[in-house]
């Protein structure tokens, strides 16, 4: 029995700590600072090691370092700090760093509003840097799910060798609420393939295009190499397209044919449902009280809250739009997932936002009005 | 790996170094292979980790692991591999225009003492791009992006290390005889050390200048600079400081603060509490002990904080929920109990005042000059009943009067989570500080 009164920001550093999380780098910045100060705290008495950088740049730049040399990592910032991080997550891609990387979102653009709760950064996020290629993004909606997500981003990021985005809000990065993390059942811990010492390593290794390479560290005895330049298998610097286009097809595949195990959604479908409630992140909280509100008026509506972002969890929704003549996406920002939502809508399928930017939650009865089911 | 002698760092795999005829970066690499050799140091212990620009294309080159980053951000790679592996040799080669783009981890690096060595290959130009100017071509100099003479100052690459703290930092050309050696002395350095090592680029800035190496030597002297060791000053490196600071400072680790629920509660449904005070009136933590009274008594809760940047002055509202049924929607858009305890906190939520529901009770300081409001009023002497414990209680005491009157809880739940998560005077003093706010509540109810 375990039952804490704990913010968001302080069950993500607990997750990433359970998941054996061993180097932390970051920059101040609201809302995501508590997480900086208590890694900082924590890590040397798990013998580990957490520096507050010069900006975030460097934060994230000792962070691949550090994973390339066999650490497992964590950066945390908001929006602004994600802004300058992007040429750098375009390398961790690129050199298949497995990394965890934290946005707790607050109002934008730019400064914006440092300590007002925001969900602006879902697109961004998933094109966060030049090329367009996958990352995997996972959105809690509640201090027991930033525990939780945070732990499994660790997981993902070992096994897909990939930077993985944890998107939570101010909203609930810093409110505390009454939850018992030992109570939440957590997979088992994912560590990273190693080479098997059957061929020549090659940093970039693999067979089927899906294929995610074994990783030796940096200091380990086999000798590795790491580029942000266009490269082959074994990182060295190619202009063949062939070559260049084997590699773009290996860091998408790997990514987007696994997006059915990276799916984690909840549902709560009806078998004759005329109406979908698709949410995630804090949203999601009012718009489980919104369905269960318009069931008791007679609605016929089912519910899917995403869990993870991106990759698409296009099986789930397709599913859970199937046979709905209405789909409602309520976010905190002006209609990014709607995008997602609208490209997987069967034809005669109306999709509806309920959207705003002001910095407040959407509460119940706005998703009622607005989604049309009041 | 074997350990029988290292005679070269470099791979005869990929053919001659790549760099154009008489280009200063050719002898550089070739001089760090000398030290290496010098050092014998195992290729599985080195990483060359390189910048972006033409020294860019050398840690191929090399035998040990090769890192090549973004521009201007390979002393913040070095770093993180050195600070996650600090036995490993990392060598980190950039160029003038990585000590432009990237200055602030020239900065940081040297502040910090982490032990990496900086090699820069520093030719006035951006050969790769160009020839355009950077932050190290001379005034007057010629390049594609100053094309009347550069009307900038060139910063002193070492000067700027060393103000922010180098603790080794040597100055060359690559025509030094001894340039193997020095860069051996840096390597074998244990905090940072750095060389600005100058040289041509025949590409650009030779044939725009017609700069020849006299005028290298010249242009060093008219600098007013001095070349060889310009600073020996060991102190500890980075990571033995953080092992160190951490084993002498350390303290026990915080104990959670766990709650096993052993008390009843009276709550049929969930209740949203709106606390408004100023900075000092331990609001926020005052509420968080509520809320864990709250989950003494088998309840769950949620708090979220609103107070200034400036958090030592200015108002700190606290909106609390506590409810027998999990807690979704957390906002309060019709509290049940709006607490109001200072002039501060009420300009703060005048507008909301005005709002609230016949349904809600207000809480207002007895000294308060409240607005019009439907909710029902109870004023009470919140800031002269805490002066006589502690000036600061006031949160204690208002949440524990709003307890009492309403009974949602018992207030020993409240006496509970102090005396669980608070320690010695602090823990003292609140519990007197619940008392006394019971007190305000306890007469009336049995009158």
């Amino acid at each position: 029995m375990g039952l804490e009164f704990l913010e968001g920001n302080e069950a993500v550093v607990r997750g990433a700590l359970r998941a054996k999380c061993d180097f932390f780098a970051g920059y101040p910045i609201t809302p995501s600072s508590t997480i900086l100060q208590s890694m900082l705290e924590l890590l040397p008495q798990a013998g580990g090691i957490g520096i507050q950088a010069e900006d975030e740049i460097a934060s994230i730049g000792f962070c691949i370092g550090a994973a390339m040399a066999g650490r497992k990592v964590l950066t945390a910032t908001s929006g602004p700090g994600i802004s300058l991080y992007s040429e750098n997550i375009g390398l961790a891609i690129m050199g298949e760093t497995p990394m965890v990387i934290v946005n707790v979102q607050r109002q934008g653009p730019a400064t914006g509003s440092a300590t007002k709760g925001a969900e602006g950064d879902i697109q961004f996020t998933r094109w966060v840097t030049s090329g367009g290629l996958p990352v995997i993004v996972l959105s809690p909606a509640t201090v027991g799910e930033s525990y939780e997500l945070a732990y499994r981003a660790f997981n993902l990021a070992e096994q897909y060798r990939v930077p993985v985005f944890l998107l939570t809000n101010k909203e609930i990065g810093m409110t505390r609420e009454s939850v018992d993390l030992d109570a939440i059942a957590l997979p088992p811990l994912v560590e990273r393939k190693r080479p098997d010492g059957t061929r020549d390593y090659l940093p970039h290794d693999f067979e089927a295009a899906s294929d995610v390479p074994a990783f030796s560290d940096f200091g380990g005895d086999r000798i590795a190499r790491y580029t942000t330049s266009t490269h082959d298998k074994g990182a060295y610097l190619t202009a063949s397209p062939a070559v260049i286009q084997e590699m773009i097809d290996h860091y998408t595949a790997k990514v987007d044919e696994a997006a059915d195990d990276i799916a984690m959604v909840r549902e709560d479908l009806q078998d004759d449902a005329e109406v979908l409630v698709l949410s995630y992140g804090v949203t999601s909280r009012s718009a489980d009280v919104a369905v269960r509100q318009a069931r008791a008026k007679g609605v016929k509506v089912s519910a899917l809250v995403l869990q993870t972002l991106f990759p698409v969890p296009a099986k789930a929704i397709a599913g859970a739009m199937a046979g709905v003549r209405k789909v409602i996406v309520p976010e905190m920002n002006m209609g990014q997932y709607r995008l997602e939502v609208e490209r997987l809508a069967p034809s005669g399928v109306e999709v509806v936002g309920v959207n705003k930017m002001d910095t407040t939650l959407i509460s119940p009865g706005e998703i009622l009005e607005q989604g049309g089911l009041s | 790996m074997s350990t029988s002698a290292y005679t070269s760092y470099l791979t005869d795999k990929l053919g001659p170094l790549p760099f154009c005829p008489g280009c200063g970066h050719d002898p550089l690499i070739k001089a760090i292979d000398k030290a290496l050799v010098q050092l014998q140091l195992p290729p599985d212990k080195v990483v060359i980790v390189t910048d972006i620009g033409c020294i860019g294309l050398s840690d191929r080159y090399f035998v040990t692991h090769g890192f090549h980053g973004l521009h201007g951000r390979s002393i913040t790679y070095g770093c993180g591999l050195k600070l996650a592996r600090p036995d490993l040799t990392v060598i980190v080669l950039k160029g003038d225009g990585g000590c432009g783009i990237g200055g602030t981890h020239l900065l940081n690096v040297a502040r910090r003492n982490i032990g990496i060595t900086l090699i820069v290959g520093n030719n006035f130009n951006y050969g790769m791009t160009g020839g355009q100017h950077s932050v190290t071509t001379p005034t007057d100099g010629l390049t594609a992006t100053t094309p009347w003479g550069n009307v900038e100052g060139p910063m002193d690459i070492c000067g700027t290390a060393i103000a922010a703290g180098a603790a080794w930092a040597s100055r060359g050309t690559v025509y030094d005889k001894d340039l193997a050696d020095r860069i051996a002395e840096a390597i074998r350095q244990p905090g940072f050390a750095m060389l600005d090592i100058w040289e041509l680029c025949t590409a650009y800035y030779v044939p725009r200048n017609r700069f020849k190496k006299k005028d290298l030597y010249e242009l060093i002297e008219n600098c007013g600079l001095e070349l060889g060791l310009l600073v020996d000053k060991p102190r500890a490196e980075y990571s033995a400081r953080y092992r160190e600071a951490y084993e002498t400072g350390k303290k026990a680790a915080r104990p959670r603060r766990e709650v096993e629920p052993a008390f009843t509660n009276a709550l049929g449904r969930r209740t949203g509490i709106v606390i408004a005070g100023s900075a000092g009136q331990k609001i926020r933590s005052s509420a968080t002990l509520f809320a864990e009274a709250a989950m003494f008594a088998g309840l769950n809760a949620t708090q979220k904080d609103d107070y200034p940047i400036t958090v030592m002055t200015g108002h700190s509202v606290t909106e609390l929920n506590v409810s027998p049924t999990a807690i979704e929607y957390t906002a309060i858009e019709s509290p049940d109990c709006f607490v109001v305890v200072s002039d501060e906190a009420l300009k703060k939520v005048r507008q909301r005042i005005g709002k609230l529901p016949e349904t809600c009770t207000l809480y207002a300081e007895e000294s308060l000059e409240l607005p019009e409001t439907r909710a029902k009023v109870v004023r009470l002497p919140f800031v002269r009943t805490a002066r006589k414990i502690d000036r600061l209680s006031i949160g204690i005491v208002a949440l524990a009067a709003v307890l009492r009157d309403t009974g949602m809880f018992p207030t020993d739940a409240y006496a509970k989570a102090i005396s669980a998560f608070q320690k010695g005077e602090v823990a003292d003093v609140n519990l007197k500080a619940l008392e006394a706010g019971i007190q305000l509540i306890a007469p009336r109810t049995e009158a």
